[in-house]
């Protein structure tokens, strides 16, 4: 499919959503880039659906505008907007055939020839032998398929995905992500894709928008985002973060903190917070940038590398890596993802370690925060 | 015990034979007179074959006309009863307003109330309103008890829609009206159906409160019960088997669009 839409951003100025006294949505502010693939990635609640909802116009908003390509189109009932959304539980027509449901958003244009376009978009999502079948008699990846088919025929300008992967299994999530963006890129047209899968967003997206409680919390390319969260959420949410909260001792290029008895280092441009000798500030490393080494042979750590002392209280083993819980005075759970080069006996259960890093990848943020903000718990994974 | 095996086995279809053969003998009973000749004026016992009453089935006076009127007096509930019943079923189910619990409620009243009490008072009301006793307050009263039916059938059908599926149609492209036409009013089409039969049924054959708000005009329930005091013609059965016959019919035809439609689809 070649034929370009002259589209244009989606801006979002200052919009937001009420439900009587509650805030779905505050007011936020939000420009998509044309032909870009954007994710809106959040909890449950978080108030990504409701924007998403917004920009389709079937979800008023109390407060702002939207734009489409220069073009205010707040006020625009869904059926006048030149977007089109694949919705979470696909809402494909059941009285109607595959074909059918691909047509319709032509036919309501009054287009009478729709047959070629059709075929060309069930030949593009990988059905054409399912044309006559109804919704009801395809699997779930398929019925996925046609709901992209059948918003992608009307050549929105923007294409909204209200998590519509959520209801596959894994494997064929992988699949469908690939699949997704194989197909962005062949029609270029902007892509607006809601989910609560940090993975599925970074995989996808271009851009990442990360929000919480109704707000933006961060926006950036998935590698960004990952390297140098600026809230707790964003480090918690993205990922695993072992956070580890210290004294400030002196800053310059470097930030000298002190924290569980050490004194760990980190790069000032590293650290969004203000730093003040004396100041409280929370240090941020990844699990799998940190080394572990068994106490006995903390001599052979090389100099300059942030060190802090613990003990395993947990190990499990995942096959390309190990996953390490470490207790320690700087923090009462750490994570250390280790590659699994070769098997390390002595890292078992029990044993003191020592785990260092280069304190380049240490990430400042400030203490002043919910330390936990943005961890996953066991009932929002279920 | 091959006896006592090949029951074992086959017991569920001898329960169910004997089941259908309790629900249909009175049918077959109705269809079997209509081919007597009685001796008199009552067509209670078997006394020769004969095919008189089908050959002139409005021989009895006022007969077809209370039947005409029964048919009137049924469509016209049944399209009253099923308009009204749906917009109060998708209201009840899509929106949220005062008073919708008590509502919600009221509406099976009518079920719920003994038809005889129901009939006594609709009948005080039409007399204090002056109302003129005969096809209209028969009509009133009709709609009146088929729209808790209706209400109920389309009501189970709206609430396991997916209002997401109407989103689905704005956003593409469908306007309010084209939205109901094309994608709600389809999708809620068989407890519509299922509704307007019922309420075509129940109309049809109510006696009891359309023989206190009746009046003088006389509809087939009544004058079926009219002329068994007086002597029960041929007639009737003849009526009541061709009712029967079309029912019947009308449920096969159903049946046989509905496999045609499945073997089209591979």
């Amino acid at each position: 499919m070649t034929q370009q839409q002259t589209g244009g951003d989606v801006r979002l100025t200052g919009i937001s959503k009420t439900y009587g006294s509650f805030a779905a949505v505050q007011p936020l502010d939000l420009t998509v880039p044309q032909g870009s693939f954007f994710a809106l990635l959040g909890a449950s609640g978080c108030g990504k659906t409701t924007t998403l909802r917004m920009i389709a116009g079937l979800e008023e908003a109390t407060t702002g505008t939207v734009t489409l390509g220069g073009r205010d189109i707040t006020g625009l009932p869904p059926y006048k907007r030149p977007v089109n959304t694949v919705f979470q539980s696909y809402a494909l027509f059941p009285h109607l055939d595959i074909t059918e449901n691909v047509a319709f958003g032509l036919r309501r244009r009054g287009i009478k020839s729709v047959k070629k376009q059709v075929d060309d978009m069930l030949e593009l999502v990988q059905l054409g032998d399912f044309a006559r079948r109804r919704p009801h008699q395809l699997s779930g990846g398929q019925q996925q398929r046609v709901a992209v088919a059948r918003a992608l025929i009307n050549h929105p300008q923007v294409l909204l995905l209200d998590e519509p992967l959520g209801a596959l299994d894994l494997k064929l999530r992988r699949q469908m992500q690939l699949e997704l963006k194989r197909i962005q890129t062949e029609v270029g047209i902007t892509f607006i894709h809601v989910t609560h899968d940090q993975e599925e967003a970074m995989t996808m997206a271009d851009t990442v928008a990360v929000m919480n409680a109704g707000r933006v919390e961060q926006l950036g390319d998935p590698a960004d985002l990952y390297e140098n969260p600026r809230t707790t959420f964003v480090a918690n949410f993205l990922g695993t973060s072992n956070l580890i909260e210290g004294e400030v001792v002196s800053t310059g290029t470097d930030i000298v903190v002190s924290a569980g008895g050490g004194k760990l280092r980190l790069p000032a441009d590293r650290c969004p917070a203000p730093t003040a000798n004396g100041g409280r500030l929370l240090l941020g490393i990844r699990p799998e940038k940190i080394s572990l080494a068994h106490r006995d042979d903390a001599d052979e750590i090389a100099e300059g590398r942030n060190r802090v002392t613990g003990r395993i209280v947990d190990s499990s083993f995942i096959g390309v890596s190990t996953q390490y819980v470490v207790e320690s005075p700087a923090g009462k759970s750490l994570q250390v993802y280790e590659q699994n080069v070769e098997r390390r006996a002595r890292l078992t259960p029990g044993a003191e370690v020592v785990l260092h890093w280069n304190p380049a990848h240490t990430f400042g943020l400030d203490a002043a925060q919910d330390i936990d903000a943005g961890v996953e718990t066991v009932e929002d994974a279920a | 015990m091959p006896v006592l095996r090949w029951l074992r086995r086959h017991l569920i279809v001898i329960a169910g034979l004997l089941t259908l053969a309790y629900m249909i003998l009175p049918n077959i009973v109705v269809m079997v007179f209509s081919f007597n000749k009685p001796n008199g004026r009552f067509n209670y016992s078997w006394q020769r074959f004969s095919t008189d009453a089908w050959k002139d089935p409005c021989g009895v006076a006022d007969m077809c006309g209370s039947l005409s009127l029964s048919l009137q007096i049924a469509v016209w509930a049944t399209v009253g009863a099923t308009v009204l019943g749906t917009m109060i079923a998708f209201a009840l189910v899509r929106y949220r307003f005062r008073a919708r619990g008590a509502i919600n409620s009221l509406i099976f009243l009518p079920m719920a109330m003994p038809e005889v009490v129901m009939a006594a008072s609709l009948l005080t009301l039409f007399l204090n309103m002056g109302a003129q006793l005969g096809f209209w307050t028969i009509l009133i009263a009709h709609i009146m008890f088929c729209l808790s039916f209706v209400v109920t059938a389309v009501k189970a059908r709206v609430m396991s829609m997916d209002p997401r599926l109407e989103e689905a149609a704005r956003d593409l492209y469908a306007g309010p009206v084209q939205t109901f036409v094309r994608v709600t009013l389809p999708i809620a089409a068989p407890g519509i159906a299922a509704g307007a039969l019922l309420a075509f049924a129940l109309s049809f054959d109510d006696f009891i409160i359309t023989n206190f708000n009746a009046g003088s005009t006389v509809t087939f329930p009544m004058f079926v019960w009219g002329s068994a005091q007086r002597g029960t013609p041929v007639q009737i059965n003849v009526i009541g088997t061709a009712m029967f016959i079309i029912a019947v019919l009308v449920v096969l035809a159903g049946q046989l669009i509905a496999n045609r439609r499945k073997k089209a689809q591979p």
